[in-house]
C-alpha cells in the first residue's frame, strides 16, 4: 500500500504496463485500487494524460462503479447482502443486527477508521442465504450470533 | 498404500461454510495419523445445504459426508471415512442422492466431478471433444448445428443462439469479438458462478468454438467483482489450456488461433446489461447503447461482437460433441435442451437442478427444494433475478420453460427462483424492486433514473394510506411509462415485480396489512 498519495512516478509503474490493452481504463483502477487500496485522487490526472482523456471523463468513470473508492478502507470491512433471497432468510433482521451491533448505518465508516459496512447486492450465494463478506472473505448463512464471533475474529487480526 | 482422494469443494458457497477450514483440518489430521490422502478442491455439486460435503473415491464409487465441519474431521477419520464407511454425517454413494439421480446433467455433467483446474480429468471426462469437432466442421456448419440445436441464450432474453452467431459471422470486418457476459448480478441466481468455478474449461471451450465459428481470435470474459474465487479458478484455467495447447495459438495443432482475457467489473448491476457491459469492457461509464446498431453487428470496440451468458457459451461443447439432434429432444416446446435452475431464498433443500425445460414450479419447489426452509407455506416466488414478476402459490403448477412463463405474465430470464414464504411483506418487495433499479440505474434515461424514485415515493404514500386510489392510478401510469419508455431491461422491466405484488397481494399494499412480519 501507497503510505501516502502516490506519486507520478508509482501511477505510471502501475500503469504502463497495461497500456497496450484495449480500452484499458477500468483495468487500471482495479491495478490501482488492488495496490493501494482505493483510488486516491492524484491518480485522476495521470491517468487522463496518459489515455487521452479529460480528468472529468476518468473522475466519471471512477466515480460510475460502486466498487471504486476514494479513501482508503477501514480495517474490518463489512458488505451485506441486501437482495432478495437473503430477504428471504430474514437478511433484514441480520442487517439490523450488524448496524445494531457495529453502532453505523449502511454506507458509514466509524470515526476512527477501524469499521465500514456496505449494503452488497448478491454475492451469489443464494442457496445459502443470508450472506456477507468481511474483509473479502464471504460467510454464508450467517445468524447474528455467528456475526458477532466472525466480527470479533476479522477486529482481533493483527 | 496410495492416497486416497479426498474431495472438498472450492466453490464459493462451500467456502463460505467454511470448506477451507475443512480441507486444512483434513490435511492436518491425515499428516498426525500418517495416513496418505490427496485432497481435490472440486467444484460443487450444487446441494447446497449440505455444504461442506467432502466426498471420498472409494472402490464402490464416491461417497459423500455432510455437511462437514472441522469439527467433525477426527470422528470422520475414526470411523474409517476414507474406506467410504458408515458416518452420522453418511450421505452414500452421491450418484445416487435422490437430488443429484433425477437430474440431467448436461451442462454440469463434470462440475462436483472433476478438479476444475486439471486439464488431464477435463479431456478424460469428454472435454475437448466438441471443439475437436469444430475444428474439421466449416464455420457455416458450427453455425448450422448451434441454430438446429434450438439452443436460446440463458442469460435471460432467450434469442436463438445460432442466429446471432449467423449475424456475427455474415459481418466482413478486420476483429470480431466473443464477449461472455460473466456480471451474474440476479439475486437468486449462481449458475454461472457454480460453472466457472467448477468446470472452467467447457466454458473455454464453448468460447473458443464461438471464435471458430464466427472468425474471432479474441474473447472476453466480463466477470463480476463480486465473484473473487471464480477470478481465481478462471485464472488457473486460462494458464492451463494455454500450456497444453487448447488456447492461444495453433489451437491443439490446427493452426487456429483464440485467446481469451478476464476483465472484472466494478460493482455494477447494469452492466450485464449487453450494450453497458460492452461500454463498461471498452473502460467507460456502464452505460446503455441506444439499439440499433446490434452488438452483432457492432459491439465491442464497434466490432462485430458475439455476447452470450456463460451458461448459453458453456452448452456449446455438448452440442458438438453429441450432436444438434442430442440437445434438441430434451425440452419442452420451444424451449429446448436442459435448463440449470437455482432455487434460492426460503428453501430447505436450495441448490442446482438441471433438468430438460418441462418441471413445474411445484415439482422444483417440493420435489427438489422441500419446501420452504422456516416450515412455514410458501407465498410466493420470484423467478428470474430483481426484475422478474413474483408469483404466487395458486400458479405454482405453472411449467417452467420461456413461452409458459411469459403466458401468466411472468418471465424465466437466467433461471433463479427465489422462494418466500407467508411472513414475507410484499409492498415492501415491490419498494424494494423500486429502490434497487434506483440504486443501479445508469442514469441515461428519465424512465429508470427518475420513475424509480418516485416509484418508492408512490408506494410509500399507498402503504400510508394517503390518497390511496389516486397514488394507485398513479404507481400504474409509472409503471406503463418505465416499461414503454426505459432504454434497457433495467427501467423497462422493473416494474413487473411491482405490478405483480400489487396484482397478486393487493391486500400487503393496505395500511393495515395482515402480513405477520409488519
Amino acid at each position: 500500500m501507497f503510505d501516502t498519495q502516490p506519486s507520478r512516478e508509482e501511477i505510471l509503474a502501475l500503469i504502463t504496463p497495461l497500456k497496450d490493452q484495449p480500452g484499458p481504463l477500468l483495468v487500471m483502477l482495479h491495478a490501482i485500487q488492488t495496490q493501494a487500496g482505493y483510488v486516491p485522487a492524484s491518480v485522476i490526472p495521470v491517468l487522463a494524460d496518459e489515455l487521452n482523456l479529460s480528468r472529468a471523463e476518468v473522475q466519471g468513470v471512477v466515480s460510475f462503479y460502486h466498487h471504486f473508492r476514494d479513501r482508503p478502507p477501514a480495517r474490518v470491512r463489512i458488505e451485506v447482502c441486501r437482495a432478495e433471497s437473503c430477504q428471504a432468510l430474514h437478511g433484514d433482521r441480520l442487517a439490523a443486527h450488524v448496524e445494531q451491533r457495529t453502532q453505523l448505518r449502511f454506507g458509514e465508516s466509524s470515526a476512527d477508521g477501524s469499521v465500514s459496512l456496505h449494503p452488497v447486492y448478491c454475492l451469489g450465494l443464494c442457496s445459502a442465504s443470508p450472506a456477507l463478506m468481511i474483509d473479502g472473505a464471504v460467510h454464508a448463512r450467517v445468524t447474528p450470533e455467528r456475526f458477532d464471533e466472525l466480527l470479533a475474529q476479522a477486529e482481533a487480526k493483527p | 498404500m496410495s492416497a486416497v482422494s479426498v474431495y472438498v469443494p472450492r466453490d464459493a458457497s462451500a467456502v463460505a461454510l467454511d470448506a477451507d477450514g475443512v480441507a486444512a483440518e483434513i490435511g492436518r489430521q491425515a499428516r498426525e495419523r500418517g495416513v496418505a490422502v490427496r485432497i481435490v478442491r472440486n467444484g460443487s455439486r450444487g446441494l447446497s445445504w449440505l455444504e461442506p460435503l467432502v466426498e471420498v473415491a472409494s472402490p464402490e464409487g464416491r461417497v459423500a459426508y455432510g455437511p462437514v465441519g472441522t469439527a467433525d474431521v477426527a470422528n470422520l477419520f475414526e470411523a474409517g471415512f476414507l474406506a467410504g464407511a458408515p458416518h452420522r454425517l453418511s450421505l452414500g454413494p452421491i450418484d445416487q442422492h435422490p437430488y443429484l439421480k433425477s437430474q440431467q446433467r448436461v451442462t454440469f455433467a463434470r462440475v462436483g466431478v472433476i478438479d476444475p483446474v486439471s486439464v488431464a480429468e477435463y479431456v478424460a471426462y469428454d472435454g475437448f471433444q466438441g471443439l475437436r469437432e469444430a475444428l474439421q466442421t466449416s464455420p457455416v456448419d458450427i453455425v448450422r448445428v448451434v441454430t438446429e440445436s434450438g439452443l436460446r441464450g440463458r442469460g435471460g432474453a432467450a434469442f436463438p443462439t445460432g442466429i446471432k452467431w449467423k449475424t456475427v459471422l455474415e459481418q466482413a470486418a478486420p476483429q470480431k469479438y466473443i464477449a461472455c457476459n460473466a456480471d451474474e448480478g440476479d439475486s437468486g441466481t449462481f449458475a454461472d458462478r457454480m460453472l466457472m468455478e467448477g468446470d472452467p474449461f467447457q466454458l473455454i471451450e464453448g468460447m473458443t468454438i464461438a471464435g471458430l465459428a464466427v472468425g474471432a481470435t479474441q474473447g472476453y470474459i466480463y466477470l463480476r467483482v463480486e465473484y473473487p474465487h471464480a477470478h481465481r479458478v478462471l485464472g488457473e484455467a486460462l494458464a492451463a489450456a494455454r500450456r497444453t495447447g487448447f488456447l492461444g495459438q495453433n489451437i491443439m495443432g490446427s493452426g487456429a488461433h483464440f485467446d481469451i482475457d478476464v476483465r472484472l467489473g466494478a460493482g455494477a448491476y447494469i452492466c450485464g446489461e449487453e450494450t453497458s457491459m460492452l461500454e463498461s469492457l471498452e473502460g467507460r461509464r456502464g452505460e446503455v447503447r441506444v439499439r440499433p446498431p446490434l452488438p452483432a453487428i457492432k459491439g465491442l470496440f464497434g466490432m462485430p461482437t458475439v455476447v452470450n451468458n456463460v451458461i448459453t457459451l458453456a452448452s456449446v461443447p455438448a452440442i458438438l460433441h453429441k450432436g444438434a439432434e442430442a440437445y434438441r429432444q430434451l425440452g419442452s416446446g420451444k424451449s429446448r435442451g436442459t435448463l440449470p435452475i437455482q432455487l434460492a431464498g426460503n428453501l430447505k433443500h436450495a441448490g442446482l437442478v438441471e433438468r430438460a425445460f418441462g418441471l413445474t414450479l411445484r415439482e422444483l419447489l417440493y420435489d427438489y427444494g422441500g419446501g420452504s426452509a422456516s416450515g412455514r407455506p410458501l407465498r410466493a416466488v420470484q423467478i428470474g433475478g430483481p426484475l422478474g414478476a413474483y408469483v404466487p402459490a395458486s400458479q405454482f403448477d405453472t411449467v417452467v420453460d420461456y413461452e409458459t412463463l411469459s403466458g401468466i405474465g411472468a418471465l424465466l430470464g437466467h433461471g433463479g427462483i427465489v422462494a418466500f414464504d407467508d411472513t414475507v411483506d410484499m409492498a415492501r418487495m415491490a419498494r424494494y424492486a423500486m429502490a434497487f433499479c434506483a440504486h443501479e440505474s445508469c442514469g441515461k434515461c428519465t424512465p429508470c433514473r427518475i420513475g424509480s424514485t418516485r416509484g418508492v415515493e408512490v408506494i410509500d404514500r399507498i402503504v400510508a394510506g394517503t390518497d390511496r386510489e389516486q397514488n394507485l392510478a398513479l404507481l400504474n401510469d409509472l409503471c406503463e411509462t418505465m416499461v414503454h419508455g426505459s432504454l434497457c431491461g433495467l427501467g423497462g422491466m422493473t416494474p413487473f415485480p411491482v405490478q405483480s405484488a400489487l396484482k397478486y397481494f393487493p391486500e400487503d399494499f393496505l395500511p393495515q396489512s395482515p402480513v405477520a412480519s409488519r
